[in-house]
């Protein structure tokens, strides 16, 4: 077992910076952000083209995330930030400090049951989230359709005819191929029985957890420049066929090596003694789970 | 030191960042000054705000040294700032000949109405290092050599000799463009002004197929060697338009006019230096079609400063954008509008290359579980058709095994 650090994450966050709008985009921007959201969440799983504004994180860093978050966040807020399901993996903590330097009044935490806004690259947290928390995704490639039709005019007309023949298509000779659908992070989904969706790179562990969720979920895509939404209580059915079923991932019996968990997503980790050892990817939901272990196992 | 999230993060990026906030100066070294920056590093800064799409020589000037003189860089700081400025209103528009010219030639003729001036420029110099030079601290700046007044305009004509005699040269010049419509070469101009509010593609993403003004905007903003790329292609046969002869390049000073919200008369604030390209070419016959088509067509490029490699093509992808838009023939890159429009943004290519320096652990894990069975190392039975497995112990060097092949196979494709 692997001890859990002692203490939360800390940012360093330093000073607020000077020059900039409260939450850095100037209102006019989030005005049209927010417009884009409306439409997102009145048609669940469309993409809603938007126009996507530049942000002092790189392109393909969460800058489509991160104008939501920004368009949406003010006083009274908690934002939780978290890449690959850790709060402190170099780019949350990035995105947490810009958020902090440019909206001051605006608290950050690392619980998740605490937070009002959690903005994620690949990761859905373990602990279910509540109706009135918010969910933002980052999302890299927002086109579910992509990878079998590279251009946007035809994607777009796929989605306006529910035309989605080439993508069962291709699911179908996956099996013919593999034996299975070999797809895994990202997995296509129909969205309220209408559009297919790219739930983004989060694992098919996660895609479950976003059927019927009693939370909002915004996705964000700023280098494409899509917005699109699953609103709460909203069906998200994997796509797949009745003899072959969807399947998230097994890990055979593998525990966390801090928490022991057998019952949330773990990742491989190699060690240098040539070892691999697994751990939850979600930090926040592991730490917790060790720290009351912990209490439990002290004296009393 | 620690780069994923196992823990620290927010030290090693503390440490990072202290690191860039400090520029690798010598202790006897000064800081360049950023008017050097925008005097002697010209080209550059004029490339930041054409890429960054912002016409600001100061802003690009700390950006370039911020950044250490890392093009993309500089040009994406210029861009993230421009995302915090409202847009308060529009200028109006101005035609390409009421621009001060500094420099114009045009290859279509031998001679030209408003006649050539070379300028400043290296085309026909011998690229020789400067070798004397070397080891002083370069030349001696010429003292009248001010770039934003009328010196820079002091130039060479037509083989005019150097000196006080110079021709008579006040920048504002006429068209080719405009002598080749009064030879019916080309379409005569539309006779009343298309009033269609142009495409403002940072206001709303682009919806394929775009039109022209959409385009045109995109690649004023484009990276320089992606346009310079995929417009070469373009000339060595993969696609492209009409046109390959350069009716009209200049560079010069090009006003800006606003409403003045008092008076409601236009009244100019300011000038920008610009690059302006025509091309023009001759027209490909359209069968069927039994109007008479002028023989020669004209396409556009402007880009912020001077960048004259990048506004020529962005008239020869325009070009190449008509004609991929009239569904001529088998469409090559160039003119493709989706091939051309998404990859030739530079903050927005470098930007998703490079973040693959991100941590993707559990989209990684994800597909391994799914690579782990397949191979039956995870203990697994392979292609479980009915997606069940039964459980079993994974073989600690079999998952290193599999990454170690994994990767060699990524290598080998």
């Amino acid at each position: 077992m692997i001890a859990p650090p002692a203490v939360a994450v800390t940012n360093g966050a330093g000073k607020p910076i000077t020059g900039y709008n409260y939450a850095f985009l100037d209102e006019l921007s989030k005005k049209a952000i927010r417009r884009a959201l409306f439409k997102a969440v009145a048609i669940p799983g469309y993409q809603v083209p938007f126009g996507s504004r530049e942000l002092p994180i790189a392109r393909g860093w969460g800058t489509g995330g991160l104008q939501i978050t920004f368009s949406l966040i003010g006083p009274g807020d908690v934002v939780k930030v978290i890449d690959q399901g850790a709060d402190d993996s170099v780019n949350a903590v990035n995105i947490r400090r810009l958020i902090e330097r440019t909206a001051p009044d605006v608290g950050t935490t690392t619980v998740t049951a605490e937070a009002t806004i959690i903005q994620s690259r690949h990761r859905t947290p373990e602990l279910p989230l509540r109706a009135e928390q918010i969910m933002v995704y980052q999302v890299p490639l927002p086109e579910p359709l992509r990878l079998i039709e590279r251009r946007e005019a035809e994607t777009r007309r796929m989605h306006g005819e529910a035309d989605y023949s080439r993508m069962w298509v291709a699911l179908y000779e996956d099996i013919v191929r593999n034996g299975r659908i070999t797809r895994a992070a990202g997995y296509p989904a129909l969205v309220h029985g209408r559009h297919v969706m790219s739930p983004s790179p989060i694992p098919k562990w996660d895609l479950p957890r976003l059927h019927m969720a009693a939370n909002l979920s915004l996705f964000g895509a700023g280098r494409e420049k899509r917005i699109y939404a699953v609103p709460p209580h909203t069906s998200v059915v994997p796509l797949a066929f009745e003899d072959f079923p969807f399947a998230v991932e097994r890990f055979a019996g593998k525990r966390c090596a801090i928490c022991g968990s057998q019952e949330s997503f773990l990742v491989p980790t190699p060690s240098e003694r040539g070892e691999t050892f697994y751990v939850c990817s979600d930090t926040a939901w592991c730490f917790d789970r060790a720290r009351a272990q912990a209490r439990e196992d002290l004296p009393r | 030191m620690a780069y994923t999230s196992v823990r620290g993060g927010a030290e090693a990026i503390a440490a990072a960042e202290r690191l860039i906030a400090q520029l690798p100066t010598e202790p006897d070294e000064a800081l360049l000054e950023l008017r050097q920056v925008r005097n002697q590093l010209r080209a550059a800064v004029d490339q930041v705000m054409g890429e960054g799409g912002l016409y600001a020589p100061d802003l690009a000037a700390l950006a370039l040294r911020q950044a250490e003189g890392d093009m993309a860089e500089a040009a994406f700081m210029v861009r993230a700032y421009r995302s915090t400025l409202p847009r308060l209103g529009y200028t109006h528009p101005v035609r390409g000949d009421e621009m001060l010219a500094v420099r114009r030639i045009s290859s279509t003729f031998r001679d030209v109405p408003g006649g050539q001036l070379l300028g400043r420029t290296r085309d026909y110099t011998q690229r020789l290092l400067d070798l004397a030079h070397q080891t002083s601290n370069g030349g001696v700046a010429a003292p009248s050599m001010s770039l934003n007044g009328q010196t820079d305009r002091a130039g060479y004509q037509d083989g005019a000799a150097e000196g006080p005699d110079l021709p008579h040269w006040d920048g504002r010049v006429p068209k080719v463009s405009d002598a080749m419509r009064a030879m019916r070469l080309i379409e005569p101009l539309p006779s009343s002004t298309d009033d269609t509010e142009p495409v403002d593609i940072t206001r709303a993403s682009m919806r394929f197929p775009v039109g022209r003004s959409a385009w045109l905007q995109a690649m004023a903003r484009g990276e320089t060697g992606a346009l310079v790329c995929l417009a070469y292609s373009a000339m060595r046969g993969y696609g492209g338009g009409d046109h390959g002869t350069i009716a009209d390049l200049r560079v010069g000073d090009l006003p800006v006019r606003l409403t003045h919200p008092l008076t409601g008369k236009p009244m100019t604030i300011g000038h920008i230096r610009v690059t302006e390209v025509e091309m023009t070419g001759r027209t490909r016959p359209r069968e069927g079609d039994g109007k008479r088509q002028p023989p020669y067509g004209l396409s556009y490029g402007l880009v912020f400063g001077q960048n004259e490699r990048k506004a020529i093509s962005m008239a020869l992808l325009d070009s190449a954008l008509m004609a991929g838009s009239s569904g001529e023939g088998n469409p090559a890159p160039a003119n493709d509008q989706e091939m051309v429009l998404y990859h030739t943004d530079g903050i927005e290519s470098f930007g998703f290359v490079e973040h693959l320096k991100l941590p993707h652990f559990v989209t990684f894990g994800s597909g391994l579980q799914v690579s782990l069975e397949d191979a039956g190392v995870n203990g697994s039975a392979p292609p479980p058709s009915n997606g069940r497995t039964k459980d079993g112990r994974a073989s600690v060097s079999a998952v290193g095994d599999l990454v170690a092949s994994s990767h060699g196979q990524a290598g080998a494709s």
